[in-house]
């Protein structure tokens, strides 16, 4: 599916921040912001939900817990019982430490994971980038476009707010 | 009058402690002495067949606590007091190191704050100053319960005469041992250097502070920070050493490297729960205008991370010990686990449920730590939870099976409000937001 967007080339964060705001106000509906960095407040400002990645973690981290003390349980308790220092077959406070240390690798590995998957930022033939500056210096602002758009009252809108360029590009598989 | 971006001003607020406020603190402090004397009633009374059973706890609370060197210690056991007057004694120790420590914590907690330019919390800076506020208390009522052990050595077993001197009666050549370091005149010393740092350091930053709401400028900020940088130095060492001296020399046979950091782990945490606290209520009785969501979130993870900090070093702790098990080591967790006929181990558990569980699960969403209402149940749980904390590191030590709660909550009522009493009153003292403070435009635009 081929889309087509108006790309909106910004210099400055602030000028950016400034110009989301006042683009949202004038009716027009924001596809994505590409910035080299992260800017605080530009999720509030694109009207952007919460994620509900912390639910993914939570879940993750309890595969890892349930993980751990399954396979501690079973491996030291009834498949291959040993005496260790004297303690029980199945002694928790020795299992605490390789409990945790799975919760967090299991929670993290699968965060980032899920975090790719959603962003599609998995390996691909062609990457799909708008504008190859929005990864040096330029601030760059997708308006999906398709044929009833009045591009010349969008690109007045672009540039009333302060961007620099206005422009247009077609992107498949996006 | 400090000139914000998005506002027109910021003018000082200043806190009103209403007659029925402070009505309501000495309520709390008679409440506590009322429950002080019915339980000091109750334990002179009421402890009649009670006798036999504190005779056997004692006796197995000896031989655990002087396994190790019970050949060399077993003529002379001195006599206690009756056990209305040490648990007075021992309690009055307990709350004095707890709330001392926490009011240190609001020194820290600033100090740390200024060295990190942090602007964040300085919509919460006054209340940490006012923390502070019973640090000068704190070191007479030490120097005063010190000298109260002298009747009848309640507190510490190391100061009974003639312990350190070979071929006395009552000579334990551990403790004999530790003489250089654990002996009266030194440990008053360093108790007095430890309260006094403190109290320099608190005193010095708040007059920087106040200056610099009467005449504004950048240059007390950066003078803060010095002062702030060099008390951290001094209080890394003396938290640590105070830990020792006040807390772990109670159990005098035993040491632990991890002590002095478990014990700063469990004021820290309760110090930024008092802070949270003090904040809400300042917040719902329509103060703190400029205290959004977002500050109460970063003290939430606050709560939330340090509760789990402490938590790491409390199984830190237990698990080398537990897992070595080597007799002088693990008589400390003995006596709290199933010693004295198990009177402690209920305690011992609900310990880390109050501490541990309850505040992770309940604070791990975001939502939770914007909410007033949870922020406020888990810090008056992490208070409570850590003053049992500290319950459990002295009562094992001193009273062996005699233990008790209604005289010890007696006196924690009277404490708390005591340190109500002080604490508002250097809050109404200044303005509640600090004016002049360069970060100020930076927190009140706070978000996360």
């Amino acid at each position: 599916m081929t889309k087509r967007f108006a790309l909106g080339i910004f210099e400055d964060e602030d000028v950016l921040l400034h110009a989301v705001e006042n683009v949202r106000e004038a009716g027009v509906k924001i596809y994505e912001v590409f910035t080299p960095f992260p800017i605080h407040g530009i999720d509030d400002a694109l009207g952007i939900e919460r994620s509900r990645l912390p639910i993914a973690a939570f879940f993750f981290g309890l595969t890892g817990l349930s993980f751990a003390l399954w396979m501690q349980i079973y491996m030291l308790g009834f498949d291959w019982p040993m005496i260790i220092g004297g303690k029980p077959h199945i002694a928790l406070p020795a299992f605490i430490p390789v409990t945790f240390e799975l919760t967090v690798l299991f929670c993290c590995h699968g965060m980032v994971i899920t975090f790719y998957a959603i962003s599609k930022l998995y390996p691909r033939w062609r990457t799909p980038v708008l504008d190859v500056r929005s990864t040096d210096d330029k601030f760059v602002m997708a308006i999906e476009v398709n044929e009833n758009t009045d591009m010349n009252k969008l690109t007045q809108i672009l540039r009333e707010n302060g961007a620099s360029e206005v422009n247009q590009k077609e992107m498949s598989k996006f | 009058m400090a000139t914000l971006t998005h506002q027109e001003s910021v003018t000082a607020e200043y806190l009103e402690v209403t007659s029925g406020t402070r009505k309501n603190f000495i309520l709390i402090i008679i409440a506590g002495v009322v429950l002080l004397i019915v339980g000091v009633i109750v334990s002179l009374f009421g402890g009649g067949g009670h006798e036999a059973a504190e005779g056997a706890a004692a006796a197995h609370g000896a031989t655990a606590a002087h396994g190790a060197v019970a050949a060399g210690h077993g003529g002379g056991e001195h006599h206690s007091s009756a056990p209305w007057l040490k648990r007075i004694i021992v309690s009055l120790w307990h709350n004095n190191v707890f709330f001392t420590g926490v009011s240190a914590i609001g020194t820290v907690f600033m100090a740390i704050q200024y060295v990190a330019y942090a602007g964040w919390s300085v919509v919460v800076k006054r209340i940490n100053e006012a923390l502070s506020a019973w640090l000068v208390p704190g070191l007479v009522i030490m120097l005063v319960v010190f000298g109260l052990n002298f009747i009848n050595y309640d507190l510490f077993h190391w100061t009974v005469p003639g312990i350190m001197d070979k071929g006395n009666a009552n000579y334990d050549a551990i403790i004999a041992g530790k003489s250089g370091f654990l002996n009266i005149p030194f440990y008053v010393i360093r108790m007095v250097v430890y309260l006094g740092l403190w109290i320099y350091f608190t005193k010095r930053l708040r007059d920087l502070s106040l200056s610099e709401d009467l005449n504004g400028g950048t240059a007390y900020f950066h003078k803060s920070i010095n002062v702030s940088a060099l008390f951290l130095v001094f209080y890394a060492v003396t938290s640590s050493m105070s830990a020792w001296d006040w807390v772990m020399s109670v159990d005098v046979h035993w040491f632990s490297t991890m002590f002095g950091w478990y014990v700063f782990a469990s004021w820290w945490v309760s110090g930024i729960a008092a802070v949270t606290l003090c904040a809400i209520l300042l917040k719902q009785a329509g103060y703190l205008p400029l205290l959004k969501d977002g500050h109460l979130h970063d003290l939430g993870k606050f709560m939330f991370g340090f509760s789990i900090f402490w938590t790491y070093l409390w199984f830190s702790q237990f698990m080398l010990i537990w897992y070595a098990n080597m007799p002088e080591e693990s008589v400390y967790f003995n006596q709290r686990l199933g010693g004295f006929n198990g009177q402690y181990t209920w305690l011992f558990y609900s310990n880390l449920a109050i501490n541990f569980v309850f505040p992770f699960l309940v604070l791990m969403t975001r939502d939770a730590k914007r909410q007033m209402i949870m922020l406020k149940i888990v810090s008056i749980a992490i208070l409570i939870g850590h003053w049992s904390d500290f319950y459990l590191m002295f009562m094992p030590g001193t009273m062996k099976g005699e233990n008790g709660f209604i005289i010890e909550i007696g006196i924690a009522l009277i404490f708390l409000g005591s340190f109500l009493i002080l604490m508002t009153k250097r809050l109404a003292q200044a303005s509640l937001t600090p004016i002049h403070h360069p970060f100020l435009d930076e927190s009140v635009h706070h978000t996360t």
